[in-house]
């Protein structure tokens, strides 16, 4: 138990403030350099260069395109509804930015006028604040799709409102396991709970969790391969095809916001925020005002701390962007499908799987610590084993009924199998040759 | 308690005030030269053929009001989720008898059909 | 209400925000003006519960009534290409038998929270609930006593959802 002193007053005050426009403002900043990002991860894994010309390295990009987009022409289109036109992008990028503040990003730093701890707002709703926050962010797309008064956007905005809503389900199921061990909603208290009181970061004894959360996350921003909101080949862009100007860039700014804060809250949630792992001399938590518990704060562990959150967050997005440039977009059924027949039944059986699990363990005594965890760890491998055999379909996992078939061994690093029929067709190819 | 919704609302006025900064800034300095083909619904370089907002698929209808009934159901066991371990077992029973009564909805619409996406 | 210095002033700003998307809601002719104020009038109301302490109920009223009925209000009208403007449905009379049906629920609300003996805003609830999520936190407040005292209610409600998954397939299915 560490006193090291309350904010009160003008400080609280203060701190509050620079704390809200930091978030906001390196929030902006971030988005803008993701941009860049984006484009350089893809044009090293397309083998190409990248943008180069503006800045060293092309470092000032993101501020060229943001002063080309300020200046370029808006286009009403004659039979859009002006008023929901120009509203739309407010209602994308609104609850995009605000999300962030519930997440603690570092741990609480000591200074003379008291403690500050390194997150905007620490609601008692924690992560529900998130989901209320994101349920909202629908209104902007399917009000850009509709006021556009075009065939694509409309039908753009549709597909996203009805895919958002698909894995809204998913997504909140896959958190109920995380109550179950940290007991409480709020993040930090998520954070305190992988670090010290179960020692273990949820991604291991919550491993089907963590897949069902990323992928509906990645359904949620509407990211490849779930983007069929945008699908190029089929809808032009989307919902926002009908937009220009600085008004296109605020649904760019929502969609990489929501990235960055995705990015955050996968950390978070899974891989234990800014804890650092194999250390404890950063395990403490805020009980009141002022008061901490376990190691005491000192500025390097603020610094330090942030960094480890800075590193997970990168690596979440990062996956983002991996994920982008390598797997296909899905097709619509294909996405309704997964989300309502595959995610939602199996995020419902392993929820209560795993309150079966964790309960038999507590009847049977068995310490909350590294132990539990452990044992968690083990029994949690049987759902996520099924579970990837059963979306398998025999695929990769099994793929050795058409492997057999095939006259010699696979060439070495191909793991793909064909289709049954693909092989009849070879041999009559031959036959005919 | 309350105090720590006060730099939500904050964070709410500078993000509204940037997001209407950012409209009013880009009408301020951009051009605006319309022709009656710029105006147009962009189509592909077709002209358009009939109105956008037609009547569309009941499906979208039926994925809303699923999505009403299950996001209730992930409400409710979410707030068992949190007081789950201190309940123990007799909470357990009472969620899962609520699960497998939803579970049996969720076997009949799979059954009718309502899931598939045609 | 709580010791929040400014708890007075916001309650009024979510208020009049409340009322105000609500009249919002009933004057507009376009159905997606109307939907947009119904969205802000249940923004207010959750901020408003904020004020009075109940978190969980006021993150509830954003994600079940904000983020999933409008939603489904929004499609209503799309499917139905309800999009443009309408004439008002209430003409003449109506609105006046309507107007005074109105005035009597909201008074007779105005009266038992505030006027009649016992009235809910007399017993000093806000202490209560502040105590209660100090002790057990936001959501405990709610879960505890829903899976202790009133586990049957919410079977029912399970039966309830079951009753709205059935009829939703059956309106939407009918032909199959």
């Amino acid at each position: 138990m560490h006193d090291m002193g309350a904010l009160t007053g003008a400080p609280w005050l203060i701190a509050m403030l620079i704390k809200v426009l930091v978030v906001f403002f390196g929030t902006m900043v971030v988005v803008a350099l993701l941009t860049l990002m984006e484009r350089k991860v893809s044009a090293w894994m397309q083998d190409r260069l990248g943008p180069n010309r503006v800045g060293p390295g092309g470092l000032l990009q993101p501020a060229a395109d943001g002063l080309k987009n300020i200046l370029k022409e808006e286009t009403y289109p004659a039979h859009a509804s002006k008023l929901f036109f120009v509203l739309a992008p407010m209602l994308a990028i609104g609850p995009a930015l605000i999300t962030f503040a519930v997440i603690p990003f570092a741990a609480p730093l000591p200074t003379p006028w008291g403690l500050v701890d390194m997150i905007v707002a620490d609601l008692p709703i924690g992560i529900l604040y998130i989901l209320a926050i994101t349920s909202l962010g629908i209104y902007g797309i399917v009000m850009a799709g509709w006021a556009s008064n075009n065939k694509y956007s409309f039908l753009g905005g549709l597909r996203a409102a009805a895919q958002m809503v698909s894995y809204e389900v998913s997504l909140g199921l896959s958190l109920i396991p995380i109550f179950f061990l940290a007991g409480n909603v709020t993040l930090t208290q998520i954070v305190w709970s992988q670090q010290q009181e179960l020692g273990w970061w949820y991604a291991f004894p919550l491993g089907l969790s963590f897949l069902f959360f990323v992928i509906s996350a990645f359904a949620e921003t509407n990211r490849l391969p779930f983007d069929v909101a945008e699908a190029e080949s089929e809808l032009v862009t989307g919902y926002h095809t009908e937009y220009s100007s600085m008004k296109f860039s605020m649904f760019f700014i929502a969609e990489y916001s929501n990235m960055v804060t995705a990015s955050a809250l996968m950390a978070t949630l899974f891989l234990g925020g800014w804890d650092i792992p194999f250390f404890t001399f950063d395990n403490m938590r805020v009980i009141a005002p002022g008061i901490v518990e376990g190691a005491e704060p000192a500025w390097w562990k603020t610094l330090l701390t942030f960094g480890a959150f800075g590193i997970k967050t990168l690596f979440f997005i990062f996956l983002f962007m991996w994920v982008r440039w390598t797997v296909p977009r899905f097709r619509y059924d294909q996405i309704m499908h997964l989300g309502w027949k595959v995610l939602l039944p199996s995020a419902l059986a392993y929820v209560t799987f795993m309150a079966a699990a964790i309960l038999t363990l507590d009847t049977l005594g068995v310490p909350f610590d590294f132990w539990y965890g452990l044992i968690l760890t083990g029994v949690n491998l049987v759902p996520t084993v099924l579970f990837l055999v059963l979306i398998d379909r025999d695929r990769v996992i099994g793929g050795t009924a058409p492997a057999a078939r095939r006259s010699g061994p696979l060439p070495q690093g191909i793991t793909a199998t064909r289709r049954p029929n693909a092989d009849a067709n070879v041999e009559r190819e031959n036959q005919e040759a | 308690m309350l105090e720590s919704y006060v730099p939500i609302l904050i964070l709410l006025g500078v993000t509204l005030a940037n997001a209407v900064g950012m409209v009013v800034l880009s009408h301020l300095v951009s051009p605006f030269r319309p022709t009656p083909a710029k105006l147009e619904p962009y189509e592909s370089g077709m002209t358009p053929l009939g109105d956008t907002r037609e009547r569309f698929s009941v499906k979208f209808y039926m994925v809303a009001i699923l999505f009403i009934v299950f996001d209730l159901e992930t409400i409710f066991l979410l707030s068992w989720g949190v007081v789950m371990r201190s309940l123990g077992w007799q909470g357990f029973i009472a969620a899962l008898i609520f699960i497998v009564v939803l579970t049996v909805g969720m076997i009949y619409e799979w059954k009718k059909g309502a899931l598939e996406w045609e | 209400m709580t010791d929040f210095p400014l708890t007075q002033l916001l309650w009024w700003v979510f208020a009049s925000m409340a009322v105000g998307g609500g009249l919002g809601m009933v004057t507009r002719r376009n159905p997606v003006a109307s939907l947009l104020f119904l969205v802000l009038t249940f923004f207010s109301l959750a901020a408003i519960y904020v004020l009075l302490g109940a978190h969980f109920i006021a993150a509830i009223q954003i994600i079940v009534y904000a983020g999933a009925i409008m939603v489904l209000f929004l499609f209503v009208i799309m499917l139905l290409n309800l999009g443009h403007d309408y004439q008002s449905d209430l003409r003449g009379g109506v609105w006046i038998v309507v107007g005074f049906v109105a005035a009597g629920t909201v008074g007779w609300f105005i009266w038992q929270s505030f006027g009649a003996p016992g009235a809910v805003l007399q017993r000093g609830g806000e202490q209560q609930i502040a105590a209660s999520v100090e002790q057990m936190n936001a959501v405990g407040a709610i879960a505890y006593p829903l899976f202790r005292d009133y586990i049957v209610p919410f079977e029912l409600v399970g039966i309830l959802l079951l009753v709205a998954i059935i009829g939703a397939v059956l309106l939407a299915k009918r032909r199959v």
